[in-house]
């Protein structure tokens, strides 16, 4: 009467569906939590999920039920000292149905707090810079992998079926199947010849037949015989990178527009991640003296004071010629700035760049973020863009405007993965 | 009869739950259990996480209510606030029980026991379940809901679907008919007739809302009569077959929700007679399994240790404590009605002289078929079981300072506990009295509902205010609330969209003060 069915196997995530509906419909507070989140990572470990918590009267579904007020007898057990017509002090949680409603989470009645999966952080991290879909699914993933041969298996879809393999096995098995009838036959037939005797003959005529049909039945192949190429992934090779992050920290740099930069930064290492086996980091902050800092101090300590961009351009080239020779290093540059500078530095910097830096570097993109107008280093960029391809600018007026400065650098990695 | 071990040592194989099923089936025959054929599905961890959200329905249509669900559950699962629930079972014919593979050996029989041969029989068997629900059909039901809210949302929308939804749960549980027995209707009816339904409930709309040419005054009279003639207490039947701007795909899906609710509505009356018929049944077969020497002392250690974790009563000034344990108090009654069967007190003699000497299966299967919570309670619970679970009873008066104890486990008190959480159990009495009053047809087509007090017990305010919005989006023009008491005075109403009436009236107030 009873089946039993092992579903193990089936999918999983039957609610996924749901839980994405759930993540649309609070996309807002959950926005915020991940800005939140943005502001406290470190660069270099981005990548992984977040708690999130969502007001609890957001998320309430509202149904019908008796509040406080009125008369209501309660049957309740486990009496141990009551009397009849004994009278007790109301207890606080004695509130009606509300009271019963009370969380056993400990997390407090007030918030709905859940988890947000890594990859569910990245993406909503990927909306707010408005990134094209191809490139979100890109580097969202993991690590890129190439499927790689590895043996055979007896399981697999068709199109990696291996016939030769295949056939081989169905041979064996036919050998070791239709040897033993065959030695029968064989020995049958041989007391056959010797048999004068007709019935007997007839006997032993219709023995090997049967035999024979034996023989015929064992099939020429089978699902058993079957054998696939077996293909495991294997993580692309990939070299070694590292990326300077310039950002001049003077006082015109409010926190908005550091946040600002942090993403830009970001965004460059997430997608270098997945292209480099091995990334370091540099951090150059700058106002008019320039200084190699940890991340923390790059994105946190205030200071004040005028601009001198050169200085960290020259810092940067200092630590190309010391410490990443170009024949062993991608080097990647990545400026942040409000356009700020001493005016008289600007011709220097664009000297720099143009001479000292940009030959040895793969790409350096440069952001300029809610100037108030350009100024004199913004031209002198210019320049140095029109004479290479590699070097990218832009101006950052929201988090959105982020993707484009790096569309090239990313429409040229889709080339190159093509060819 | 075959004595031999057939389950030993904590680990199963598919071949161990095989024989279970067979030898508890084979004593569920004996013991005259009716049941349906069993599905029984090994599912792992995640997916019981996914059966849990789905509130128990193997298919549903999506929502974010149940991943919000989803995420819930699976936020205490994994910090180990909480087990999952071992089992899940669907009235559905076959009847289709979930067991989680993390299960040991004894809890699988226990399971099996319970889910597939305790509930199963108390869905195929109890009135309320054979009048109410349609197990063939469930599953069938379930699919085409889900493909046709899909097709919706592909029309109309996510967005438009989700908001209707969220207007259609809040008042699910006023999409129940309480009183009326529904024609059983088949999926493949359903499905026929939904071209033409469509049709017909626009047409039957719009003749509600014709506008007549001048009449004279004898029709007028008639024309003041109440819409609709008595007061409906099946809420969303009232919108979808009568609010005035919905299009058709709207009304079908407050159709398949109030269907829904329909559906689950007997389990919700039936919650301690369900759990104790389940707890009762395994047991009653665990142990004659054990009797027969099938299984094990350890096997017995460990049911037992787990049986007494399920009908466990935690007492109510116990932080733990959660409501009176459904297990706990329908398995002791229906143990009791086999003690009074086969070894009556004389106290049993003078309360349930009906039972004295009858066949306990007999006894206990009557009970089960023909009871609900409340009369079951009312029926059966007996001074014994008071005692044992040392019931009393105390009144929440809100014009009074304190608590009053009124009755306790004793002689005096029997009958009034019993009648006490009778009416605990029932439904119409534990929920709010909310029904559809009427509709000023020839007016300003407001709608007004009616919530009849009982013991001046109020409305929650915040709930109520925002379930009136969902009501206006659905009905289209204003809705009312009034909660009535017992002397016809109003004593709260609620309305959607909020009149500016008040801040006129605020206005006043300021003018008045100013003069």
């Amino acid at each position: 009467m009873s089946q039993i069915f092992d579903r193990r196997p089936n999918s999983r995530h039957k609610s996924a569906v749901n839980r994405r509906r759930f993540l649309q419909r609070f996309k807002k507070q959950i926005k915020a939590a991940v800005a939140n989140a943005v502001a406290k990572r470190s660069i270099t470990d981005f990548e992984h999920g977040e708690k999130i918590n969502i007001p609890t009267k957001d998320t309430h579904e509202p149904r019908f039920f008796h509040g406080e007020g009125g008369k209501r007898t309660i049957v309740l057990p486990g009496n141990k000292e009551f009397s009849r017509g004994d009278k007790i002090p109301k207890p606080e949680s004695m509130t009606g149905e509300a009271g019963s409603k009370a969380s056993n989470t400990g997390e407090g009645e007030d918030t709905f707090a859940f988890e947000l999966s890594r990859e569910e952080f990245m993406q909503i991290f990927f909306d707010d810079l408005e990134l094209p879909r191809m490139l979100k699914k890109k580097l969202g993933r993991e690590q890129s992998f190439t499927m790689v041969r590895s043996g055979y298996s007896k399981e697999g879809n068709p199109t990696n079926l291996n016939i030769p393999r295949s056939m081989r096995s169905a041979l064996a098995r036919r050998v070791a199947l239709t040897n033993p009838l065959k030695k029968k036959i064989k020995k049958l037939e041989e007391e056959q010849e010797q048999t004068e005797d007709e019935a007997a003959n007839a006997e032993l005529a219709e023995k090997i037949v049967k035999l024979k049909h034996k023989v015929d039945r064992i099939p020429f192949i089978d699902p058993f015989d079957l054998r696939y190429n077996r293909k495991t992934p294997q993580p692309v090779p990939t070299t070694k990178a590292v990326v300077f992050c310039v950002m001049d920290v003077s006082g015109s740099m409010d926190e908005t527009k550091k946040e600002m930069a942090k993403r830009f930064f970001i965004l460059l290492y997430l997608f270098l991640k997945r292209n480099y086996e091995t990334i370091e980091l540099v951090f150059i902050r700058h106002h008019t003296s320039a200084k190699e800092v940890d991340e923390e101090e790059f994105f946190y300590s205030r200071e004040t004071g005028g601009t001198v961009v050169s200085s960290a351009l020259e810092l940067m080239n200092d630590i190309i010629n010391d410490r990443y020779p170009t024949n062993e290093w991608n080097i990647y540059g990545a400026q942040a700035s409000d356009g700020d500078n001493w005016n008289n530095d600007s011709p220097r910097c664009g000297e720099l760049l143009t001479h000292n830096i940009m030959p040895h570097v793969q790409y350096f993109a440069y952001v300029e973020i809610l100037p108030r107008h350009h100024q004199s280093l913004w031209e002198e960029y210019e320049q140095v863009h029109k004479i290479y391809k590699n070097f990218a600018m832009q101006t950052l007026e929201k988090t959105g405007d982020i993707y484009p400065v790096f569309r090239e650098l990313f429409k040229r990695q889709e080339v190159n993965a093509h060819e | 009869m075959n004595s031999q071990i057939i389950a030993k040592g904590y680990e199963w194989t598919m071949d161990d739950l095989h024989n279970l099923d067979q030898a508890i089936g084979t004593m569920a025959k004996e013991f005259k259990l009716d049941t349906f054929p069993n599905q029984i599905e090994i599912i792992s961890a995640e997916q019981m996480m996914d059966a849990y959200s789905s509130v128990g329905m193997p298919i549903g249509y999506y929502h974010w209510s149940f991943g919000k669900q989803f995420l819930s559950v699976e936020k205490s699962y994994k910090r180990g606030l909480m087990g999952l629930a071992y089992e899940l079972v669907i009235n559905s014919n076959p009847c289709i029980a979930y067991l989680m593979e993390e299960n040991t050996l004894t809890l699988q029989a226990i399971i099996i026991a319970h889910a597939c041969y305790g509930h199963n029989s108390f869905f195929k068997c109890n009135y309320l379940f054979q009048t109410w629900t349609d197990p063939e059909g469930i599953i069938d039901y379930l699919v085409f809901a889900k493909k046709f809210i899909a097709d919706c949302e592909e029309t109309y929308g996510i967005e438009a679907v989700e908001e209707l939804l969220d207007a259609c749960h809040a008042l699910k549980d006023y999409g129940v008919d309480r009183y009326k027995k529904p024609p059983k209707e088949s999926l493949a009816q359903e499905k026929s007739r939904l071209a033409s339904r469509e049709e017909y409930l626009q047409t039957q709309v719009n003749d509600l809302w014709r506008t007549l040419p001048t009449k004279d005054k004898s029709e007028k009279k008639k024309e003041e009569a109440r819409f609709p003639t008595e007061p409906e207490e099946n809420i969303l039947y009232f919108l979808e077959k009568h609010a005035p701007l919905l299009e058709p795909w709207e009304r079908e899906i407050i159709r398949i929700v109030r269907k829904i609710s329909q559906y689950f509505y007997p389990q919700r009356q039936t919650k301690i007679m369900n759990e104790g018929w389940a707890t009762f049944w395994h047991y009653t077969l665990i142990n004659e399994m054990y009797q027969r020497k099938m299984v094990d002392d350890t096997f017995m250690v460990e049911f037992l240790h787990s049986h007494t974790d399920v009908t466990f009563q935690v007492p109510f000034d116990h932080p733990a404590y959660n409501g009176i344990n459904p297990y706990a108090l329908g398995f002791n009654i229906y143990q009791d009605i086999r003690r009074i069967c086969e070894d009556p007190t004389d106290e049993d003699k003078e309360w349930f002289p009906d039972l004295i000497g009858k066949n306990w299966i007999e006894a206990v299967d009557f009970a089960m078929r023909n009871y609900k919570d409340e009369s079951f309670i009312a029926q059966y619970l007996s001074p014994k079981v008071i005692r044992e679970l040392k019931l009393f009873a105390v009144l929440n008066n809100a014009d009074v300072a304190e608590l009053e104890v009124t009755d306790i486990h004793d002689e005096a008190s029997y009958r009034n506990i019993r009648e006490l959480l009778s009416q605990q159990y029932n439904i119409s009495m534990t929920e709010p009295n909310i029904q559809v009053y009427s509709v000023d047809v020839r007016g300003d087509r407001s709608l007004t509902l009616q919530h009849v007090m009982k013991d001046d017990r109020p409305l929650e305010k915040e709930n109520a205010e925002q379930i009136m919005r969902h009501l206006y989006r659905l009905w289209g023009f204003e809705v009312k609330l009034e909660s009535i008491n017992d002397k016809a005075e109003v004593t709260a109403s609620y309305r959607c969209p909020v009149v500016e009436q008040e801040q006129k009236e605020t206005e006043t107030e300021d003018k008045d003060s100013c003069s």
